[in-house]
């Protein structure tokens, strides 16, 4: 066991996307029990630090397998396949046509204080993204084509954005 | 230094002595001190049966301090040298301060956080916190009959890197040994989730005097997480006070009031509001310094009525939390009621209509925070039993973020994250030659930096001289199970490299803190030099038998040289640890620590492999037939 084990050998479980969320959660935890700095509150100097730093790499591990963007972003820089979020603009032209079409509905329901309208987008995107998922996984899991993989993970980076400014824009009507 | 105490289920940790470990409820108003005794959570009250400490310091010309009743008591006659609310000012300057200028106090703005101008000297909120800890800390020795391991000590989650470091030095002058700092709602749903031993999700709905907390928890499998927090630092049972105060002026519309005049109606209001909560009606009377007469009656309904916007305003962070949480009302299993303003029917009926369910209020909300505090003292103090034991994961109220270009804020860790956490950020250097770079850490959720908390400013040097953007500095921000921050900067270019810690600005330096413990030792009974070493030898002895019970368990983790070996430094620390020199004790436990560094190293392996091993195999066998399935 050491910190440059890759998360999955960490928590003990397959390389796959379409993870058992449930078992990771209680792997995770049953770690955590063992490692966490509350279990080391009356030990000495060196022995705190060093359950710090394990509870901060299993916290590290759970966050970076947990979301699935997140858990995909993983397995495709364990394969080696860079995402180059910093870069991101060379998206083919019809899906930036159809993001800004999106983001547009998103600031007129906005402005015009339309819930219902923002609820909709909300419903229609959910689903969206949902059915991207289950074709990531299999591109990951099944077909391991881990270069139309990058593709939809850059997509899907987009789209969670713009669900996370729609829920924003939900936020601040309620508010 | 003790070794891992890792005990399986069932199994006592260290079977032969119960260890005494309090919490304590640091408090804006009121203070608490509570412990576990014979396996129950209770309140140590004072030697007139009071649980209450009220969290008010006077201070003597001759240096000497009166804490709590008395204290508070005299407040109108030495209004200067009598701190109340102290809390307030932890790790604050003067501009963060709200309402400043209605104060009696002489402010000093210091670097970092303000003082206060006393005539026994120039006090620090740290200091002044200290003495009611100190005072906290004497009850519970007494009580209890013997040394303190430790104290978990709470703080609103919502408080910043800024005021939990006050809070931790605070502790430390008092001379207490930090086992965890402990967010509030947390100790709360403590206290009661276990009582209750309920799996679910909870709401802590948390109003104090003049703080409003939310906090959404997670209870799974004796895990408590936290999920969301939010609230408002600037709303309490007070302003219910002040809504009553405004709504008697409105109807007896005396003459302008004196300030004693006022200050004697708001009490009055406020024994209303206490009244309103088993009684239909609150007759509110006052005879005013001019003779003039206030004479009203306020009932429940008109109370619910005039203060339906405070309660309306806390509904707002409750949903935000939830929103953050990912959660929606229905979600929530129960809402654990903390401060005594929960008492007011009108807010359990609020919560209760908004949640569809009654709120929890069996324990005492004055006393629910350091009774989960004494709870999770005794847990971590090693005291535990099979049946009892949980482990808490909790997470960092605001984002930590770095000042980029044009003062906006990159965020770092965002808010929410469980702790204990880190990240490392990489930084080039933007002009050639340049062998220094300024990085500013901030607190908060704002877009301008301006707008955020002030962590630190530190600036980086010895970067070797290279072309802009070929040095690679590498920063790590590590929060710790405390909720504070320390940041790591390691400069790793051409085999140079350099690491630096950097203390936040505000957080006392030990020089400080040591000169501190001097002043406060002139004026108490207590010999300092005598307590170093009795606590030296107090850790000395721990430490031994920690180290011990570990090579009872694990011996076979090392071979027989290392055994010897750290069997020889045990006889060696034994043998210091009998004599009075405390700086040879202090040098001997290092030697320990040193050397069962690899064997501590070995034990945590151990015990990871353990819990993942036996499943594995079997686990991802079934998850393949799930799959074909």
């Amino acid at each position: 066991m050491d910190f440059k084990a890759d998360y999955f050998v960490l928590f003990g479980i397959k390389p796959v996307f379409r993870l058992d969320l449930s078992d990771l959660d209680s792997r995770y935890r049953d770690i955590q029990a063992q490692v966490h700095p509350d279990r080391f509150a009356h030990a000495g100097e060196a022995e705190k630090r060093l359950s710090m730093q394990w509870a901060t790499h299993a916290n590290e591990a759970y966050q970076a397998l947990k979301k699935p963007l997140e858990r995909a972003k993983y397995m495709l820089h364990l394969a080696g396949h860079d995402i180059q979020a910093e870069n991101n603009t060379a998206m083919p032209a019809d899906f930036l046509m159809e993001q800004m079409e999106w983001r547009e509905a998103v600031m007129e329901a906005r402005s015009g204080g339309d819930h219902h309208e923002l609820e909709r987008l909300h419903n229609r995107l959910r689903s969206d993204i949902k059915s991207r998922y289950e074709e990531l996984g299999q591109l990951l899991d099944d077909a391991q084509d881990f270069t139309l993989a990058t593709d939809r993970v850059r997509r899907l980076m987009f789209l969670e954005k713009l669900l996370y400014e729609i829920d924003d824009a939900l936020a601040s009507l309620e508010e | 230094m003790a070794l891992f105490q890792i005990a399986e289920p069932g199994e006592s940790a260290a079977p032969h002595e119960h260890k005494l470990a309090i919490g304590i409820d640091l408090g804006t108003t009121n203070s608490l001190v509570a412990t576990v005794r014979s396996g129950i959570a209770v309140c140590l009250n004072d030697d007139q049966g009071r649980p209450l400490l009220p969290s008010v310091v006077r201070y003597h010309a001759d240096g000497s301090t009166e804490v709590g009743y008395d204290a508070q008591k005299n407040q109108a006659v030495d209004p200067k040298n009598t701190i109340v609310s102290v809390k307030r000012f932890m790790g604050r300057g003067t501009k963060d301060i709200a309402h400043i200028e209605s104060m009696p106090y002489d402010f000093i703005e210091a670097p970092g956080m303000v003082r206060v101008k006393t005539h026994a000297g120039i006090k620090s909120p740290v200091e002044t916190s200290a003495e009611i800890l100190k005072v906290l800390k004497a009850r519970a020795e007494a009580g209890l009959g013997g040394d303190l391991v430790g104290a978990v000590i709470t703080v609103p989650a919502y408080f910043d890197d800024a005021q939990r470091q006050a809070t931790k030095d605070a502790a430390r002058l008092a001379g207490l040994n930090v086992l965890r700092l402990l967010n509030e709602p947390t100790a709360a749903a403590i206290a009661y989730g276990l009582d209750n031993a309920a799996e679910g999700v909870y709401a802590v709905y948390d109003l104090g005097g003049g703080t409003f907390d939310i906090s959404i928890l997670k209870l799974t499998k004796g895990v408590f997480e936290v999920m969301s927090t939010g609230g408002d630092s600037a709303l309490g049972g007070d302003d219910f006070d002040h809504r009553i105060y405004c709504w008697v002026i409105e109807q007896s519309k005396p003459q302008p009031l004196s300030p004693e005049d006022s200050r004697r109606l708001m009490m009055r209001c406020r024994e209303a509001k206490e009244f309103l909560t088993n009684n239909p009606e609150a007759p509110i009377s006052l005879r005013l310094a001019s003779g003039e007469m206030i004479d009203v009656k306020l009932d429940v309904a008109t109370f619910a009525n005039i203060t339906q916007t405070l309660i309306s305003k806390t509904l707002q962070p409750v949903k935000k939390a939830l929103r953050d949480a990912g959660l929606r009302a229905e979600d929530i299993k129960g809402v654990v009621m903390v401060g005594g303003a929960t008492r007011m029917p009108q807010i359990q009926k609020a919560i209760g209509d908004f949640f569809r369910q009654e709120p929890l209020t069996n324990l005492d909300p004055d006393k629910v925070v350091a009774l989960g505090a004494a709870t999770q003292a005794n847990l971590l103090a090693g005291n535990k039993t099979g049946k009892d034991d949980w482990l808490l994961l909790d997470v960092i109220p605001l984002s930590l973020g770095l000042e980029t270009m044009g003062g906006l804020t990159e965020k770092v860790i965002p808010r929410n994250s469980t702790i204990p956490t880190a990240r490392a950020q990489e930084f080039t250097t933007f002009k050639d030659g340049q062998t220094a770079m300024a990085i500013h850490v901030v607190q908060g959720e704002r877009e301008m930096v301006s707008d955020c908390r002030s962590l630190a400013r530190f600036e980086l040097r010895g970067i070797p001289p290279m072309v802009a953007g070929a040095a690679r500095i590498r920063v790590t921000f590590q929060v710790d199970a405390d909720g504070l921050l320390s940041v790591t900067a390691r400069e790793q270019t051409t085999g140079v490299e350099s690491s630096i810690t950097v203390k936040p600005s505000y957080g006392l330096s030990d020089d400080e803190i040591a000169g501190m413990l001097k002043d406060s030792m002139a004026h108490a009974k207590d010999d300092a030099v005598a307590r170093a070493l009795k606590e030296a030898q107090v850790e000395a002895q721990r430490m031994i038998e920690a180290t011990e019970a570990a090579l009872a368990e694990d011996a076979h983790l090392l071979n027989e040289a290392e055994i010897a070996k750290i069997k020889a430094t045990i006889a060696k620390l034994a043998e210091t640890m009998a004599g009075d020199n405390r700086r040879l004790i202090n040098i001997a436990m290092d030697d320990l620590g040193y050397e069962t560094q690899t064997f501590a190293h070995r034990r945590m392996d151990q015990s990871i492999k353990k819990v993942l091993s036996g499943r594995n195999v079997d686990d991802i066998e079934v998850g393949e037939e799930g799959e074909k399935a």
